[in-house]
């Protein structure tokens, strides 16, 4: 395979999985933050801050209110990590390697393009926009099957997976750095004492929610929806598809099968050990900020590992985004 | 409302469906009967199928001047094209014939010029040819073949007679389109096969294969077969990316290519280099080689033509098999035909006026306003004097250049292209088409039934060039009935 056409199924495989996350998150926190008490310091710049696009929210828009930020993260093209751009970006990475991955994937991945550009502006109002996320989530887990079903287990799906399962761990420590390093002193500030803790509850699910987690965390874990245990599943569990550690592991097995792999591999053992020897308690009383920005730049350095070994040095034709 | 072929008036020219108005020719009774029977609307919904159906497909093209609009939907009109197979037969004949006598010329011209030296083709047409290479001199590519595939346009004069319009030995492209409009028709109008044999076209990426893997300097089981790209802005980008696709080759930019101190070229891919044994090159030779060519070209691999030369590489087509495709050198094919065959030509070139000869030359400048002028290099229809409808100052201008340059220009008689209905919002209308069959040739030769049909999309224009705007329709080449 050559090098250029893994870089670009490799951020193909990205893209999809970016797309797909910001709407379930979208999705997710559109109906959590209906909830929350008035007053509550949190809102809809959350959502910017776990994208980590602060700077250029702030570029464009005024206020973080509901419509700036949902355009922002849905379909303004000028954002490059919103649904819309993550889907065009994948498209072009699609288009680009038509010779190799199959037909349909590429039907499927240019029809969702197409219906994304079309519809993404109307989720902005509150009426339709569950049911557009929706659709963009179920396209998303349909073009992943047919890769799944239809492409050979080769190195080219390799890298899908390979950058699937590393945009996954990424954003799932963001969404966990979010809900405790952010969501919960907001709420602690401006509400009453006594009405927090239905609320704490409330986000812990709405955490577990955006990354479809829940029903799998409660089939888990007996107890009630506590933090200690949510940051715990999502950073460590082995089992759920989404949680670090299992995302990690199916980075190390997709990475076994490539050559020259020794570099990577190193990488990876190094941040499966930060996450599996993480005393998950001690964190979120001190210190899961530090933690957590430690992990991603550790992530990144998985990514930094897999371009020098197996893309070509000068990045040709596209500039891509991580 | 439906189609009344009473009112669908041709006039002078030959229209392919229609003979005169209200009658079909006998091998399109059954589409045109087909076609009134439908309404308007569903007529429409059947164009706005086919126009979802590319779409979706991702079928597309470049416009170059449309800056930040990368790729285009294809123009594709629904009703498909007629051709009996017996007409073809001959048609298909003559196109082998004239490919192979192409071949023995460019062999010819870069070895013995054995042809030059007895005269039939003047030397001075070689020296000061622009595609011309001398870097090609002496070599001598498999089976002596320099011009693999080859996309020769044809028309239709008044009497429905097939004429070559030009060879294109370069880069031809256009078959992908060909192979993708049979896959539109099968989706919107599937009734119709039921009742046409239509010969099915599906083999040419099969075909093209292993003509390319019979060319590999090495013979092993599986040689190496790469396409070579100028990149993802390319107009014929979707082109290189479907070939690749359907014949499982990689698709390659300069970049992935690396000539070692072996003199043998090598792709980078993650396992390191590997080996690549021929290469389907759809960039232009001067941008092959900076070493050799454009010193500045960054779409070319450095090296290239000395692995070529080596013999460790084959490429397709060969560097300098442009010599043939030029629109002077053309009118000289019918005595090619003669000279390296020893046959008749099967099919007639459109008459020409050379204007590096004299006397010819006095004529088309004295009839510059009956004529087409058309510079010897130039493909994608630009550079054309079309005399009827330019201006006085353009053929003025065009005058000034002829006499600056004779060498570089030949005229033709504006020949009248047949036509055939394209489907417009009230109904059918008569456009004027060409076609562009796709021929191969290495140990054999193919070549394709029927080709691209291309319609010139605006009334009465003759400008069928998907690069300005023209269209494209589905050619069936038909078996008639036995009875």
């Amino acid at each position: 395979m050559l090098s250029r056409v893994a870089e670009r199924i490799y951020w193909l495989g990205r893209y999809l999985e970016r797309a797909e996350n910001t709407a379930r998150l979208l999705n997710v926190y559109s109906t959590l933050l209906l909830d929350l008490p008035r007053g509550a310091k949190i809102g809809w710049h959350t959502l910017v801050d776990i994208t980590g696009s602060h700077a250029d929210f702030a570029d464009k828009y005024q206020t973080p209110d509901e419509r700036s930020v949902i355009r922002f993260l849905l379909s303004d093209t000028c954002n490059y990590s919103s649904i819309l751009s993550s889907l065009a970006l994948a498209r072009e990475n699609a288009r680009t390697t038509r010779e190799i991955i199959p037909s349909e994937a590429w039907e499927q991945i240019n029809n969702l393009y197409l219906f994304a550009k079309e519809n993404a502006s109307k989720g902005v109002a509150r009426g339709p926009r569950h049911q557009l996320l929706n659709q963009i989530i179920a396209h998303c887990q349909q073009i992943a099957g047919l890769f799944a079903g239809t492409m050979s287990h080769n190195s080219g799906y390799n890298f899908i997976r390979i950058a699937r399962s590393l945009e996954r761990a990424d954003m799932t420590t963001r969404i966990v750095d979010v809900g405790s390093v952010t969501l919960l002193p907001g709420l602690t500030e401006g509400v009453k004492s006594e009405q927090i803790e239905p609320f704490e509850n409330m986000i812990w699910m709405a955490v577990l929610n955006s990354l479809s987690a829940y029903q799998m965390y409660r089939q888990h874990v007996l107890d009630r929806v506590n933090g200690e245990d949510v940051v715990t599943f999502l950073l460590q569990d082995r089992q759920f598809p989404r949680s670090v550690v299992h995302s990690l592991a199916k980075l190390e097995s997709c990475l076994q099968a490539l050559p020259h792999n020794a570099a990577a591999l190193a990488e990876v053992a190094s941040v499966q050990g930060m996450a599996n020897n993480a005393d998950i308690p001690l964190l979120l009383q001190k210190g899961l900020l530090e933690y957590i920005d430690d992990l991603q730049i550790h992530i990144a350095g998985v990514h930094a590992r897999i371009t020098e070994t197996w893309f070509l040095p000068v990045v040709s034709g596209q500039q891509q985004s991580t | 409302m439906r189609i009344d072929w009473k009112t669908y008036d041709p006039g002078a020219f030959y229209d392919e469906l229609i003979s005169s108005p209200g009658h079909a020719r006998k091998s399109g009774r059954i589409l045109a009967r087909y076609l009134g029977s439908l309404k308007n609307e569903e007529l429409q919904q059947r164009k706005t199928a086919a126009e979802l159906a590319i779409k979706a497909m991702g079928i597309s093209f470049t416009v170059y001047s449309e800056a930040g609009n990368i790729d285009r939907e294809w123009p594709f009109d629904i009703i498909p094209r007629i051709i009996t197979e017996t007409q073809w037969r001959s048609t298909s004949k003559g196109l082998e014939q004239r490919l192979r006598a192409l071949n023995c010329f460019i062999h010819d011209v870069y070895n013995d010029q054995k042809i030059l030296k007895d005269k039939v083709v003047p030397a001075e047409l070689i020296a000061k040819s622009a595609n011309f290479r001398k870097e090609c001199i002496g070599m001598k590519p498999r089976f002596d073949v320099w011009a693999h595939i080859c996309g020769t346009d044809l028309i239709r004069d008044t009497n429905g007679q097939f004429y070559v319009l030009e060879d294109n030995l370069r880069v031809p492209s256009g078959v992908s389109y060909m192979l993708e409009n049979r896959k539109v028709t099968k989706r919107v109008f599937p009734e119709l096969f039921e009742n046409y044999n239509i010969l099915p076209i599906t083999e040419y990426t099969t075909q093209l294969f292993d003509m390319l893997a019979a060319i590999s300097p090495r013979p092993l089981d599986y040689p190496e077969v790469v396409v070579l790209t100028p990149g993802i802005y390319n107009s014929a980008y979707f082109e290189h990316s479907f070939l690749a696709q359907r014949m499982g080759a990689e698709l390659v930019e300069g970049g992935d290519l690396v000539v070692e101190d072996d003199d043998c070229v090598y792709m980078r891919t993650i396992n390191g280099l590997s080996r690549v044994d021929v290469i389907y090159r759809r960039i232009d030779d001067l941008f092959l080689d900076p070493q050799v060519f454009h010193p500045d070209s960054v779409l070319g691999v450095p090296g290239l033509m000395r692995a070529w030369l080596k013999g460790n590489v084959a490429l397709a087509n060969a560097p300098g098999a442009g010599v043939a495709d030029d629109k002077v050198i053309y009118t000289y094919v019918p005595a090619m035909i003669k000279y390296y065959l020893g046959e008749e030509p099967i099919l007639e070139n459109v008459p020409s006026y050379l204007c590096i000869d004299e006397k010819q030359c006095k004529y088309v400048l004295e009839n510059l306003d009956k004529l087409v002028v058309k510079p010897a290099n130039e493909s994608g229809g630009y550079g054309m004097l079309m005399g009827p409808q330019a201006s006085k100052k353009e053929r003025e201008e065009f005058a000034r250049r002829i006499k600056a340059n004779p060498r570089n220009y030949m005229a033709q008689p504006l020949i009248s292209l047949s036509t055939a209905p394209v489907l417009g919002e009230r109904g059918a209308e008569p456009r004027h088409i060409d076609l562009r069959p796709f021929i191969l040739q290495g140990r054999d030769t193919y070549v394709t039934p029927g080709g691209l049909t291309r319609v010139a999309m605006v009334k009465g224009s003759y400008v069928v060039n998907s690069s300005q705007g023209g269209g494209s329709k589905d050619t069936w080449i038909v078996t008639e009935e036995e009875r």
